[in-house]
């Protein structure tokens, strides 16, 4: 695995959660934290101090990227920002994701977990 | 939502500036989705997030900062290292300087409540501290409500022995019953004493510090019921302190019922040294009202011995001996002074850097870091150099605290000596803060200011303010480097001056001992008689003794035994200031410390109980009272008798080098009635060698030993280290003080050097210019130097008045040497007209070798 990529993992859950939001799609903060709630049905509700520091912390180290060019949208909102995954972000999240993985399949080998599909 | 803009200010403003109008949205869409109740929750939620995340997001700023200062300050290894150096100088001399402060004056003592234990004396005209005598004390104690309660003791010193080991001499304290509870301490094994163990005649009790019932039984746990010999007197042992417990002082080992007697009437007999606890809500005042008030009935009451009688108290606290608190506090002074040197030093360290810094600074700026960015950077570079400075410095202070443990006096009433502990630790920490404020912080504010002009103008200068500041800073170093210059000047003519004195005796290879005869075995005279001519006559015929004799208590050991005398029967009291200091002396004393006798004879063995009784007194005690008279055959009363002056020898300095004393009276060793004023027996034995003394001491110890095996031999040393000791703590002092006005000289050179250096680098295209239109190099260099010139005299000025008003400050201890010694002064701006010439020559000689067309072509 690369190096700069091990540096990260494990990633704290508000990184890894805007990292599967921004997979999709390119999200201003708000979105982030309402597809973030959705999709863990509510029980990760980020708050706007937590949203910003990690988005802070992320364009830092490269994992996502502002995007100059906003989507023609009906919502779109001049103060807006929108946000888009970087490659090295994709990675990491793929690093993260498979780090996860191999976890639980060990939790499951010892019966600490339940089988999947 | 002025409430929620303003807990945005929680962040860091490049935080606030990037995402705050967003976040505000969020907020604002929220709460209007949001019940009346609904937003109470939302707000204490809101708010908890805003102070955990600000909390975050200035740590991961920091983190970052620490990151690009590490390798900000590892590109400049030379300087970094030269900051920490002199950073760790300045915290770590304060360190150490303020763990013998907070050892000396500051550290509450380890007893309960100590802020409520005061001192009490007597207090006659001349003598603002006297003992208590004991009728004294125990009126003061019975009549006053001031206090809880009151205990009072005086230091004995006991022969110890031992089966099967030699007799030893070991210092300890006769306390009153309640003095231990006074202090509030108890024994950590036995009991204290009880007013039973206190009575006339009780059965002889005692408690060993923990030092000597280590010593003694190597710590065995079951010794209370035990008993040990004192000066042939069997004591039990009822218990034995803890470690820490030092009083009245840390050569104290074992104490003892004082066993006051009730019949001692004598007011006049002052000895005890008294201790008090204050009523709870009772002020130190108030208490001293009280006080006075019943001295002053006492001094209606017993006109003839407590006439004008009136008491001193202060808080247990402050009973620290003058020159040691003076000492303790001219150090403090000192080292504060290297602390602001090096402050001024590494500022202007930091503007010089801050310069080279600009481009890389202006392009952080023009790549979007705000001026808070930038100035936070900067800060963290300081924060880390200076806590790097005092780690290393912390270090530092304790390597050399040892040295500066001597200046510690050995009288408190404390257990141990200064070392770096956890106060001592804070001390250094906030040292270390105000240090990285106080360089730190200027020069980064001056430069984020800089950052939003566009620095990035090619051969952009540094205006004259920041010229200003840093002249100031040079000058200011100077002034700080002068004061401690001209006060270690002076404080070593003082040093000169001391031991210039005559003692009045000569010390050279006289070696001195102590054999303490004690009471009741020695009470007679003539037995005690018989042990000193024995072992005098014994000495005196080995060979290398050219001479020796005994005296009650050698000068600068033994400072007081004053007593009063009367002319022509008139009463005596300590009132009247005809006080003398008295000894019992052997013949051969004066022969043995070449003592010369101008007038008449020395004592003789002949002059005895049956014989007139006589005196040998000093060329002062003769002028005093008999102004232009023949002393000899004067009588005066001393020591309850008439006695005829038979001799006069020339004056000693009894109290040491720095005081006259009164003058000495001496009398014969056996004109003293049979068990009376057993302090005065003669102890102390002085012999002069013509030998090393290790080839003889073991030789006298043998004589003493064969003449009594019961007699301990004790604090054998040469009378020359005796002398020597009496300029130890000057000497003390001024090595610290010296080292830190080298130091400080040192910075101050550096720091003009610095100063000019860098302008010249500032200025070349300036000279360049000057010296395409036809002005001689010796010009340019004359304009270097004449600045370094400037700021040397402007420095001096200021200095110089500085300088003498801290000499006047200090003149307590200046032994005579004049605030204003012309010597010193001339001395110490000759040294910094050199240091401004060294420190100005190298900056001079490159602006003497600035090529115009090089200059002119390349701009910069």
């Amino acid at each position: 695995m690369n190096s700069d990529i091990a540096k990260l993992l494990p990633l704290p859950p508000a990184t890894f959660h805007i990292l599967v939001a921004l997979a999709d799609d390119d999200r201003h903060g708000y979105a982030i934290m309402q597809d973030v709630a959705e999709r863990t049905g509510g029980t990760l509700k980020l708050s706007a101090g937590t949203l910003y520091r990690s988005i802070q912390r992320m364009l830092e180290q490269g994992l996502i990227s502002e995007v100059r060019q906003r989507p023609a949208s009906k919502d779109d909102d001049e103060r807006r920002r929108y946000y888009r995954i970087t490659a090295f972000g994709t990675a990491v999240a793929k690093a993260d994701a498979q780090r996860l993985f191999d976890m639980l399949k060990l939790a499951r080998a010892r019966g600490l977990a339940p089988e999947g599909r | 939502m002025r409430l929620y803009r303003a807990l945005l200010h929680l962040y860091p403003a490049s935080f606030r500036v990037e995402y705050g109008t967003e976040m505000e949205a969020i907020f604002e869409r929220r709460r209007r989705g949001a019940s009346s109740a609904g937003r109470l929750g939302l707000w204490v939620q809101t708010i908890g997030d805003i102070v955990a995340t600000a909390a975050a997001v200035h740590l991961d700023i920091l983190r970052q900062d620490v990151r690009y200062g590490v390798r900000a300050l590892r590109r400049t290894p030379s300087f970094s290292l030269t900051a920490i150096a002199v950073a760790a100088i300045g915290i770590g001399a304060n360190t150490a300087v303020f763990s013998v402060t907070d050892f000396v004056l500051l550290r509450p003592l380890p007893f309960r409540d100590p802020d409520r234990l005061v001192k009490i004396w007597e207090r006659t005209p001349g003598y603002p501290r006297l003992e208590l005598s004991p009728e004294n004390y125990r009126d003061w104690k019975r009549l006053s409500n001031s206090f809880s309660s009151m205990g009072a003791l005086w230091t004995i010193a006991s022969n110890l022995s031992t089966p099967g080991t030699d007799p030893e001499r070991v210092t300890g304290a006769a306390i009153t019953w309640d003095l231990l509870p006074t202090l509030g301490v108890s024994p950590r094994m036995g009991r204290g004493f009880t007013e039973a163990d206190d009575r006339e005649n009780a059965a002889g009790t005692i408690i060993l510090s923990d030092a000597l019932w280590r010593s003694l039984f190597g710590g065995e746990p079951d010794i209370v019921g035990r008993t040990i010999t004192l000066d042939d007197t069997r004591y039990q042992i009822v218990g034995v302190m803890p470690p820490d417990f030092a009083f009245p002082s840390r050569q104290v080992e074992f104490w003892r019922p004082i066993q006051l007697s009730v019949n001692d009437k004598d007011r006049t007999n002052t000895y005890l040294t008294v201790v008090g606890r204050l009523e709870p809500g009772v002020t130190l005042s108030d208490a001293g009202a009280e006080l006075n008030g019943i001295a002053g009935r006492l001094a209606v009451q017993f006109p003839d011995q407590d006439k004008q009688l009136a008491a001193t108290i202060m808080p247990m606290r402050d009973d620290v001996p003058k020159q040691s608190r003076f000492l303790v506090l001219v150090l403090s002074g000192a080292a504060l002074c290297v602390l602001l040197i090096v402050c001024a030093n590494l500022a202007n360290l930091l503007i010089t850097r801050a310069a080279g810094r600009r481009k890389e600074i202006a392009v952080r700026a023009a790549i979007g870091a705000g001026r808070e960015r930038i100035v936070r950077q900067l800060a963290t570079e300081s924060a880390m150099l200076a806590i790097a400075g005092g780690v290393l410095g912390v270090a530092l202070a304790y390597v050399a605290l040892p040295m500066l443990a001597t200046l510690a006096p050995v009288t408190l009433p404390t257990a141990g000596e200064p070392t770096v502990d956890a106060r001592v630790l804070v001390a250094a920490a906030v040292l270390t803060a105000f240090t990285a404020f106080a360089f730190g912080v200027l020069p980064a504010l001056r430069l984020g200011r800089e950052a939003d002009a566009a620095g990035l103008r090619e051969g952009a200068r540094g205006g004259a303010r920041r010229e200003r500041l840093r002249s100031t800073l040079v000058v200011a170093e100077l002034v700080a480097s002068i004061v401690l210059l001209v006060g270690t000047g002076l404080l070593l003519q003082a040093l000169w001056q001391v031991s210039r004195v005559d003692p009045g005796f000569q010390p050279d290879h006289v070696l001195t001992l102590r054999t303490t005869l004690p009471w009741p075995k020695y009470a007679p005279t003539e037995k005690r008689a018989a042990f000193y001519e024995s072992v005098l006559g014994r000495i005196r015929a080995l060979p290398g003794v050219s001479a020796a004799g005994y005296i009650s208590g050698l000068p600068f050991v033994v400072r007081g035994a004053l007593w009063s005398v009367s002319l022509h029967g008139q009463p005596q009291g300590l009132a009247d200031s005809r006080s003398v200091s008295l000894r019992y002396v052997t013949p051969g004393f004066f022969t043995t410390l070449a003592i010369p006798i101008r007038r008449g004879r020395d004592v003789s063995d002949t002059d005895t109980q049956k014989s007139p009784f006589v005196a040998v007194v000093s060329e002062s005690f003769a002028r005093r009272e008999w102004p232009g008279q023949d002393p000899i055959g004067q009588r005066f009363t001393v020591a309850f008798f008439e006695r005829t002056i038979v001799g006069v020898v020339q004056d000693v300095r009894m109290r040491g080098l720095e005081s006259e004393g009164e003058p000495q009276v001496y009398i014969p060793y056996r004109q003293i009635t049979d068990g009376w004023m057993s302090t005065y027996a003669p102890k102390d034995l002085a012999i002069k060698l013509s030998v090393p003394p290790g080839q003889i001491v073991p030789a006298i110890r043998q004589i003493v030993k064969d003449i009594d095996p019961g007699e301990p031999v004790s604090d054998v040393r040469m009378l020359g280290d005796i002398v020597a000791q009496e300029t130890a703590p000057r000497e003390g002092q001024l090595r610290v003080l010296g080292a830190f006005a080298f130091i400080a000289a040192l910075l101050a050179a550096i720091g003009i050097h610095g100063l000019l250096a860098f302008g010249v680098s500032q200025r070349v295209q300036e000279f360049g210019v000057r010296l395409a239109i036809g002005a001689q190099p010796s010009q340019v260099a004359g304009l270097v130097f004449r600045q370094g010139v400037r700021l040397a005299l402007l420095g001096l000025v200021i200095g110089v008045a500085c300088a003498y008003a801290a000499a006047r400050a200090l003149a307590a201890l200046l032994a005579g040497v004049s605030p204003a010694d012309p010597l010193t002064f001339g001395a110490v701006i000759a040294l910094v007209g050199v240091l401004t010439v060294i420190g100005s020559l190298l900056p001079a000689w490159r602006a003497l070798r600035v090529d115009p067309i090089t200059a002119l072509r390349a701009e910069y």
